[in-house]
């Protein structure tokens, strides 16, 4: 069979099994896309803004944990995309971005469209290929997907120049599925001996801990972390990336920890003895004060990436290979060292996190006269069951999803965790509804964040999605304001916008649906009619609280046990 | 800062575009210096190995090995600072040579069994091998004579007995 480097590419991502590419066009791509408009078995979703295409391919890829698909043009078009690539790189998301180049005889010579691709992704991307021949254009793509999708996932670029997709250039076309990365690494087995000593060691715990995070999730090891946590009866926590993971209404469970995580779970990592960590990055919004960090506790760490292990926090035992499978081996040999459990200590050591729970943390003082915007999600969390995939941008409003939408499955949070972009929510959660398109979708934003990709409407009517737009607008950058409030004296330096769109209006320009809310007694029964519309995107300006802070929280730089609660939980804001 | 220590990094990399500045933007990016670094085709051309010098903690070296070892084009790497090994730098140094200084110029190369390459009126160059403290005590020598340009490689390594980066992967 020959093929053009156009239709080589097609072929590729037919071989991959890749079902959507998020795109936009351009001279430099020009002849893909005259491939792609004869090609059936994949679905190519036009967004606005290049920005938009990667993330929905993210949101795509979080929700259903397969690579995302961007194509867009050179220059301008790659250029674009470079908020979307670090966002996905962050949080360790598998997506492939094609982007066209200017032919080979102009490369270096600033030609119309030309940027350096590969030059400027290099740093925020697994990898990077700038394609030199025809005949590598298959291998590539290959290993394109073999390096976003293994170890530990991430976006991974190809950048082709135009007189490689030439239709008039035909060549031979082979899809190798073994093809090897001889310097591409990926250690998914540990040895057996240092799974079990780490088993030995968490049963000898008094008061254990188990923390996870977004790798649970990528490596699809929910089932394993559930069966281990309720095996061993040890409390569990869970980072903002890996919420899901553990259902979040189980007993076991005590809310997410860090900076904006509960007052149990802080605490319990402050006491406790055996930290388990899996598959996560002891990141600095989830560790406060590195020094204050855990002081008590050896540390076990599961980990795909090596690099992940000791660098922030220096651990005792490293098991590092696939989550699911590591799990899968601790759980056996807990089983075999289960007797050593001290059950007494252990059954103390509740009774301690029974007393942090009763704190209440989360509890927030109620109104009559605005709305809550953590009353906005508890009534979403009720309304959906529960069960719905919910995207956020960045901001007040994402971490009040994160506490208040008690997640119990994986997969159905998906936000910017690592990178904290402003203006995911909305694309990303395009790509979660062409995932799932019978699910529910639902958006929470803030009005200065959905304001970053608001043109993402535009591509919701167009194929149809009927996502729910929840906009917590509470007329400020609530988290900048938030931080002034509490470290600059209530400077409120340009985190008010006082230019704010008719949110509704805007909506109904793009074909949608446009809500106001604004009074609390109507929340729950104006939320359920917007839900019910099943077939339309819904657009819901929710009138909020504008002096709402979200508690509790550690001071960057703080310990884990020095928290400020919310003044309703304790009369004052104190120091726990 | 202080606990900064010297280390010796050995690397087999893909030579393919965009390898060497990879590691380069590695070293950038996570706030490492480069002290210096050769690079060259192996008996393998699609290889190059590389050997990079720089300073930091035992610790910060540990996790800089992890992350070199994590990019794609890195085929093996290895922290040659806490095993024998042997190191060579190469330095090209071009010396005014006054008459009178000629004599003390062949003595001192002599004695470093450093070799003079060319000769002009006016100037000397001189090529010396060895380890870098050889090379900097041989500059320090020199002493009022006056050095027009200095060339050095970077240090070069390779671990001593039978062990090799490339035979491993
Ligand atoms: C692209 C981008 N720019 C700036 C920021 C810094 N930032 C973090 S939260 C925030 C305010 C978000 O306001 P809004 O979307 O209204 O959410 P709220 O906090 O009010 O819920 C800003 C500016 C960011 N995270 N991303
Ligand atoms: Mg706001």
């Amino acid at each position: 069979m020959k093929l053009s480097g156009s239709e080589i590419i097609i072929e590729s991502l037919k071989k991959e099994g890749v079902d959507y590419i998020f795109g936009y066009p351009g001279g430099a791509v020009l002849h893909i896309y005259d491939a792609l408009f004869a090609a059936k078995d994949i679905k190519h979703v036009l967004v606005r803004h290049e920005q938009g295409a990667t993330h929905a391919a993210d949101g795509y890829a979080r929700a259903c944990n397969k690579p995302g698909v961007v194509l867009v043009t050179s220059g301008p078009g790659i250029t674009n995309c470079v908020t979307g690539i670090a966002t996905a790189h962050m949080d360790s998301i598998p997506m492939i971005v094609i982007s066209g180049q200017v032919s080979r005889q102009y490369v270096g010579s600033d030609a119309f469209q030309e940027a350096d691709a590969t030059g400027i992704t290099r740093p925020i991307c697994k990898h990077n290929f700038l394609i030199n021949d025809r005949e590598s254009i298959a291998d590539t793509f290959r290993k394109a997907f073999i390096i976003a999708t293994t170890g530990r996932p991430g976006p991974v670029i190809i950048d082709i120049p135009k007189d490689l997709t030439d239709p008039n250039v035909k060549i031979a076309f082979e899809y190798k599925k073994n093809i090897k990365i001889r310097s591409y690494k990926v250690k998914t087995n540990e040895d057996e001996n240092k799974i079990e000593d780490a088993a030995k060691l968490l049963c000898l715990a008094k008061k254990p801990m188990i923390y996870t995070g977004g790798g649970v999730i990528l490596s699809k090891a929910s089932k394993e972390l559930i069966k281990l946590t309720r095996l061993l009866k040890y409390p569990i926590t869970n980072t903002l990336m890996g919420l899901g993971a553990y259902p979040s209404s189980d007993d076991q469970f005590l809310g997410m920890l860090g900076m904006h995580g509960t007052y149990e779970a802080n605490m319990a990592m402050h006491d406790c003895d055996v930290l388990l960590a899996v598959g996560a990055r002891f990141d600095d919004r989830v560790t406060g004060d590195t020094k204050q960090f855990c002081p008590k506790a050896k540390i076990i760490h599961i980990d795909i990436d090596p690099s992940s292990i000791s660098k922030i926090i220096e651990v005792d035992h490293s098991l590092i290979g696939d989550t699911k499978s590591i799990l899968k081996k601790l759980t056996s040999f807990v089983a075999k060292h289960k007797r050593n459990i001290n059950n007494h200590e252990l059954e103390k050591w509740w009774k301690k996190i029974k007393s942090w729970q009763r704190k209440n943390c989360l509890s927030y003082k109620k109104s009559k006269d605005v709305i809550k915007p953590q009353s906005v999600i508890e009534t979403l969390h009720k309304l959906s069951k529960g069960k719905a995939f919910v995207t956020s941008d960045v901001g007040q409003h994402q971490m009040w999803v994160a506490q208040y939408y008690k997640f119990d499955k994986p997969n159905r949070w998906i936000n910017s965790g690592g990178l904290g972009t402003m203006g995911f929510g909305l694309p990303a959660a395009i790509g979660a509804q062409l995932a799932y398109p019978k699910e529910e979708v639902i958006c929470v934003t803030g009005e200065a964040s959905i304001l970053m990709c608001i043109q993402e409407l535009s591509t919701c009517l167009q194929y149809g999605l009927p996502i729910k737009v929840i906009n917590l607008n509470n007329r400020y950058m609530g988290m900048v304001r938030q931080w002034q409030e509490f470290f600059y004296e209530g400077r409120y330096a340009m985190s008010y916008m006082d230019a704010i769109p008719n949110f509704a209006k805007l909506a109904e320009s793009f074909g949608h649906i446009g809500m106001v809310i604004d009074k609390p007694e109507n929340l729950e029964k104006d939320l359920k009619s917007a839900l019910s519309q099943k077939n339309r995107l819904v657009f819901v300006d929710v009138i909020t609280d504008q002096t709402e802070n979200v508690y509790p929280m550690i001071v960057s730089g703080k310990g884990h046990h020095e928290m400020h609660l919310a003044p309703s939980a304790n009369e004052d804001i104190e120091l726990a | 800062m202080n606990d900064d220590k010297r280390h010796i990094v050995s690397l087999l990399v893909e030579n393919e575009f965009g390898s060497l500045s990879r590691i380069a933007g590695l070293f950038s990016a996570r706030g490492y210096n480069i002290h210096s670094l050769s690079v060259a085709p192996t008996s393998d051309d699609s290889i190059s190995r590389m050997t990079l010098v720089t300073f930091c903690t035992d610790a910060k070296a540990s996790q800089l090995m992890k992350q070199l070892d994590k990019l794609v084009d890195v085929i093996n790497v290895k922290d040659l600072t806490g095993e024998t090994h042997i190191e060579r730098e190469m330095l090209l140094l071009k010396v005014k040579s006054t008459p009178k200084q000629r004599d003390e110029l062949k003595r001192l190369t002599d004695i470093f069994r450093a070799r003079i390459i060319d000769v002009t009126d006016t100037t000397y160059t001189i090529e010396l091998t060895g380890p870098t403290e050889k090379i900097l005590a041989f500059i320090d020598s020199l002493g009022k004579i006056k050095i027009i340009e200095q060339v050095r490689s970077g240090a070069l390594g390779i671990s001593r007995g039978s062990e090799s980066l490339e035979i491993k992967k």
